[in-house]
């Protein structure tokens, strides 16, 4: 049998002593898209933030696996090289330093992790290159300092571009999708497709269901008040869009997933 | 002392300032030339009373009297008016007090306890081979990146057993002669060329300026003696030689460097290597000159003995530094990188007195563990069109505390004087400070001066997101802090900036938990 890509059992994490996550269920296995939904408030950035390490959170209870390894004994940057990537809600700007020279930075500390040999300036370039392609970000951007004066779209893009130069076997999108015109959100969107593999495994967490039009997710679940309180296929993401989270409460009960 | 009493015939310079911080800007008449005669006829009485000492000794008893100076002055054999002029100093500093406006906290040196002369001790006393030296200060050496070849003179082993550095010094100096420049040790250039140490020593910074400058003023031992002449741009850094060889100068510091009309030259002091050394107390002086067209640029990078990391021990430097831009379109430009020291207590500061001069400030201090640094500039703006910019950035970890202290003043005269300032602060830790205290006096309506200031913590958002992208925490902390430096960074010479990151990078280990 196939390992689950990540496998998450009962988590309940809390921030400053408040519990945000009461149990969380979710088990994703390689070449799988999960899309979570859910209102605000409803611990979908929590989720996230604990997945990818932030020291921030507690987590109170439960575990989380990936690829087998207990995740939750890795520090954030361990887990970045060991294959978990979080595209950030709101990516985080760093005065002085070159987005070149930062993602070169990062680029080789996870290929170092990975056994990998180190690029080289030339190398490196030819990948910012042909990554930049793929999400139609313009190259020049990235002479500018991290996430400065980038705008939201740019950001965002930068966040899917960053992923595909990272090359990670879990992607965690947080709202990518926020913030974004039509037009963005395609380019984004198609990004996203083409780093779907049979290897790589993705969470998309999304207010709407206008983003799954373009990325297609497997599996769809609603976290309420920090638990999933529905799962289903793309179509729960149709009836959510057509009857509000609050519809959803309603069926709570006939739910297997609960 | 013709110089001072030649000010009065000019203007411009009979401008007589206080600063806050204590002295005088510009010597306004000539009460010196008057009390010298006096001071002569007092001194000779001392004198009688004071050639007791024994120069044959190695080291002056600790403390402080006039038979002190006279005896280092004798060890120097210096002329009789250094002799007076240290001694009328030093009966100045006995009128002053020690300055207490600084946001610092320590206990005063006790002046009674301190060696102010001791003979450079000779190589032959320090350890004879590498195998010898402490392998954590190598280990810092090698982090640091500095050539193996200048391990063993850092670290002061016998110089010549390692490398010829006799040969490097003279090459670099017969290269300085050839186009006529003067770089030599303060104490040889009285004596080789006394009329210019007469003419310019003591007109930036005079005698009585303030409590540590004076204190220098009667009491230093050695420092470097720079001369540009008319239209030679000096053709190379003031660096690789002087950092070998300019040890032992001791605690009581004084350099001058006089670029004369259309000269230029770029002068490094100090060393990324810890320096650690036996005296507490160092009061340096540093006076610059450029005259017509001329630009100096003087690069520091200070990393004395901090204290452990309990901030027991560590070097107090107290360091007044002072260029005048005597020339019109003249150019002086500060760059310092702080790291060392307990405490430090600087402001490199420029007059700004030719018309369409330029005044630069960028500096770059740290403070770690229980370090405290009150740094700063003072920019004044007497000529017109005078442009001048400052660029801090403080960084404070652990108990650190970083305090800038900036003044910028427009004086009537400046028309059009341009003052740009940006004093950024970054907090690591919740332990840590950073506080700002600029003084901005404006006279001339057609003046602008911008003030910029930011303060910021390195979030752990930020080290979150790098971490994310697999970048261990320390790697972090460096990008962000090289980052938040780059501005002051790009002003060092190519090789210093490298070092300077380096520097930075040790300075902060361990500094996050």
């Amino acid at each position: 049998m196939t390992t689950p890509l990540l496998e998450i059992t009962n988590l309940h994490a809390s921030i400053e002593g408040k519990q945000i996550l009461n149990g969380v269920n979710l088990t994703i296995m390689p070449g799988e898209v999960h899309s979570i939904m859910g209102p605000n408030g409803s611990g979908k950035s929590t989720l996230a933030s604990v997945i990818a390490g932030h020291e921030a959170y507690e987590v109170t209870e439960g575990s989380i696996l990936f690829n087998g390894i207990d995740l939750l004994e890795l520090e954030a940057d361990q887990r970045a090289c060991a294959g978990v990537f979080l595209a950030f809600q709101y990516p985080v700007e760093i005065p002085g330093v070159s987005t070149k020279f930062f993602l070169k930075a990062a680029v080789n500390a996870i290929r170092k992790y990975r056994g990998q040999e180190e690029l080289d300036a030339m190398d490196f370039l030819d990948m910012v290159e042909e990554k930049a392609k793929s999400v139609s970000l313009n190259i020049d951007l990235l002479d500018r300092n991290v996430n400065e004066g980038f705008s939201g779209g740019e950001k965002k893009r930068a966040e899917v571009f960053q992923m595909a130069m990272l090359d990670p076997l879990l992607g965690v999108l947080d709202e990518t999708d926020s913030g974004l015109d039509i037009d963005a959100l395609k380019i984004v969107a198609d990004g996203v497709n083409q780093l779907r593999t049979q290897d790589r495994g993705f969470v998309i967490i999304t207010h709407y269901q206008r983003l799954l039009d373009f990325i297609v997710p497997d599996f769809v679940h609603v976290l309420k008040d920090g638990v999933i309180v529905k799962s289903g296929d793309k179509s729960l993401a149709l009836e959510l869009e057509e009857k509000g989270y609050a519809g959803i409460e309603a069926c709570k009960s006939e739910c297997s997933c609960a | 002392m013709n110089n001072q009493a030649n000010n009065i015939n000019d203007p411009k310079k009979a401008v007589a300032e206080s600063l806050p911080g204590g002295g005088m800007l510009l010597s306004s008449s000539n009460p010196v030339e008057e009390d010298t005669a006096l001071l002569k006829e007092t001194f000779k009485e001392k004198y009688k009373w004071g050639f007791v000492t024994d120069i044959e000794a190695d080291s002056a008893p600790p403390g402080l009297d006039e038979s002190t100076i006279a005896f280092i002055s004798a060890k120097k054999d210096e002329p009789e008016w250094l002799l007076e002029w240290r001694l009328r100093a030093y009966r100045h500093w006995l009128t002053m007090e020690e300055p207490e406006w600084a946001h610092l906290t320590y206990n005063k040196p006790n002046f009674d306890e301190i060696i102010f002369y001791s003979a450079p001790k000779s190589l032959a006393d320090g350890p004879k081979s590498l195998d010898e030296v402490d392998p954590a200060l190598l280990e810092t050496y090698k982090k640091l990146g500095i050539p193996l070849a200048e391990h063993a003179a850092l670290a002061g082993v016998a110089v010549d057993a390692v490398f010829d550095s006799v040969s490097v010094g003279t090459t670099f100096k017969d290269k300085l002669e050839e186009v006529g420049i003067i770089f030599c040790p303060i104490s040889e250039a009285v004596h080789s060329h006394p009329e210019l140490v007469k003419k310019y020593l003591g007109t930036i910074v005079p005698y009585s300026d303030n409590y540590y400058a004076t204190l220098n003023s009667a009491v230093f031992t050695d420092g470097s003696f720079v001369y540009i002449p008319k239209g030679v741009k000096c053709p190379m850094d003031l660096s690789t030689y002087f950092r070998i060889n300019a040890k032992s100068t001791g605690q009581f510091e004084r350099t001058l460097i006089i670029a004369e009309e259309g000269a230029s030259v770029s002068y490094l002091e100090g060393c990324t290597a810890p320096m650690r050394d036996e005296n507490q107390l160092h009061a340096a002086v540093v006076e610059l000159i450029a005259l017509d067209d001329a630009d100096i640029k003087y690069s520091t990078v200070q990393n004395w003995y901090p204290g452990d990391e309990n901030g027991v021990g560590g070097i107090y430097n107290f360091v007044t530094k002072r260029g005048k831009c005597q020339g019109d379109r003249s150019r002086i430009t500060w760059t310092q990188v702080e790291t060392g020291s307990a405490v430090t207590w600087k402001y490199p500061s420029c007059i700004l007195l030719g018309d369409d001069s330029v005044g630069e400030f960028y500096s770059v201090a740290l403070t770690n563990n229980y370090q405290q640094a009150d740094t700063g500039t003072k920019m004044i703006h007497i000529g017109k069109n005078t442009k001048s910019t400052i660029i801090s950035k403080g960084i404070s970890a652990g108990h650190g505390q970083n305090i800038y202290r900036g003044l910028v003043r427009i004086q009537k005269g400046a028309e059009n004087a341009r003052n740009y300032t940006q004093c950024d602060s970054m907090l690591m830790g919740d332990r840590c400070g950073a506080h700002t205290f600029p003084y901005i006096e404006v006279k001339n309506k057609t003046a602008k001066a911008e003030h910029e200031a930011s303060t910021s913590k390195i979030g752990e958002d930020q080290l979150f997101y790098c971490n994310q992208r697999g970048i261990s925490t320390e790697d972090a902390i460096n990008m962000i802090v090289n980052g938040f430096c780059k501005e002051v960074f790009r002003e060092l010479p190519m090789e210093f900036a490298v070092e300077a990151r380096r520097l930075l990078e040790v300075s902060l280990e361990s500094s996050v938990g």
